[in-house]
C-alpha cells in the first residue's frame, strides 16, 4: 500500500466522518462547523487527485465562505416560542 | 413503522442503482476525443498556459456565463429578502455588535492587504497557474470577512460595490460580444493576440474575462455576507 492510497483513505475517512457528524449533531453550530470540516478534506483530497483549481474552490467557498453565511443565517434565526434576544 | 420502510425501500433502491454503477466501472486509460483534442490543440489554439482556464473561459465559456448569472440571481435575492427585514428593524436602533479583541485586530490589518491582493494574485494569473475568477473572487470575500471579524460594524460602499459589479457583468458580456464579431464565436478568446505563451500578458481575452469574473465574483460574495451580517 502506497503511502498517498494511505493518505487519500484517511482523508476519505475524514469526509465521511464530518458528513455523518453533520447529520447526527445535535447542536446546529457544531453540525455546520462538521460539515466545514467534511469540505476541508475534501479539498486536501482535490489536491491529490492532482486537482488543484477544484480546490481551491472547495477551500474557500466550501469551507470557509458556506461555513460563515450558515453561521451568521444562525445567528439571524431564534427558536419557535423563543422571545429571548439571543 | 411504514416511514421506516420507505426509508429502507428507498435506500435499498439506491444501493442497487450505485451497485450497477459500479459493477460497470472500468477505469479509464485513455482520454475521449474530445478531451484528446483539447489536450492536443488547446495550448497551440488558444495560447493559454493552464488547460483548466481554456476549458473553462473559452471552450465551455457559455456554462460559466450561466454560473456568473445564477451566482448573480443569488445575491440578487439576498439582497432582495435580507433589504426587506432591515427597513422594518430601522424603527428600533440596534446596538452595536461587540468589536473583536485586539490581537483578531491586528492580526486583520497585517492580514487583510495581503488577502486582497492574493485574491487579485489569484485571477490575473487564471490562465497560467490553477485558479481564476471564481477562486480569486472567493479568497478577496474571505479578505472581506476578515474585515467584518475585526470591525463587526464596518460597512461597505454600496454604490462603489453595485457600480463595480455591473461594470465587470456588463463588461463580461461584451467581451463574449466581442468575440462574435472579431473572433470565432460567443467568448472567443483570439480577438485579441494570443501573445508569448505563458507571458502574463498572454491567451488573447481569457485575463480579461478573467479579471472581469473576479471582481464581479468578489463584490457579489462581499455583499452576500454582508447582508448576512446584518447592521
Amino acid at each position: 500500500m502506497t503511502i498517498e492510497l494511505l493518505i487519500a483513505l484517511l482523508l476519505c475517512a475524514g469526509i465521511l466522518t464530518g458528513g455523518v457528524l453533520a447529520v447526527v449533531l445535535h447542536g446546529t453550530v457544531s453540525a455546520i462547523i462538521a460539515a466545514g470540516l467534511a469540505s476541508l478534506f475534501a479539498a486536501v483530497l482535490y489536491v491529490l487527485l492532482a486537482a488543484p483549481d477544484v480546490a481551491m474552490t472547495e477551500a474557500s467557498i466550501g469551507s470557509g465562505l458556506a461555513t460563515v453565511i450558515f453561521l451568521y443565517a444562525v445567528n439571524r434565526t431564534r427558536r419557535y416560542g423563543d422571545d429571548s434576544d439571543d | 413503522m411504514a416511514k421506516r420502510l420507505f426509508i429502507f425501500l428507498t435506500l435499498l433502491a439506491v444501493a442497487a442503482m450505485f451497485f450497477d454503477f459500479a459493477s460497470h466501472f472500468r477505469p479509464a486509460d485513455k482520454l475521449s476525443p474530445l478531451a484528446e483534442h483539447y489536450v492536443a490543440e488547446g495550448p497551440q489554439e488558444l495560447g493559454a498556459a493552464n488547460l483548466v482556464t481554456a476549458v473553462v473561459v473559452t471552450y465551455r465559456g457559455l456554462d460559466t456565463l450561466g454560473e456568473v448569472t445564477v451566482l448573480f440571481l443569488s445575491a440578487a435575492g439576498v439582497g432582495l429578502l435580507l433589504a426587506g427585514r432591515r427597513k422594518r428593524e430601522d424603527a428600533e436602533p440596534q446596538e452595536d455588535l461587540h468589536p473583536s479583541s485586539e490581537l483578531v485586530q491586528t492580526a486583520v490589518q497585517f492580514l487583510l492587504p495581503i488577502a486582497m491582493l492574493f485574491g487579485v494574485y489569484i485571477f490575473v494569473n487564471g490562465h497560467l497557474t490553477p485558479g481564476g475568477g471564481f477562486q480569486g473572487g472567493a479568497v478577496i470575500a474571505s479578505g472581506t470577512l476578515l474585515l467584518f471579524l475585526a470591525l463587526p460594524n464596518a460597512k461597505l460602499h454600496h454604490g462603489i460595490m453595485g457600480e463595480l459589479e455591473s461594470f465587470s457583468g456588463f463588461g463580461y458580456v461584451l467581451v463574449g460580444l466581442l468575440g462574435i464579431f472579431l473572433a470565432g464565436g460567443f467568448l472567443d478568446n483570439r480577438f485579441l493576440p494570443l501573445g508569448d505563451f505563458g507571458r502574463l500578458l498572454s491567451a488573447g481575452a481569457m485575463p480579461l474575462i478573467y479579471v472581469l469574473i473576479g471582481l464581479k465574483v468578489g463584490t457579489e460574495l462581499s455583499v452576500v455576507l454582508e447582508r448576512f451580517k446584518g447592521e
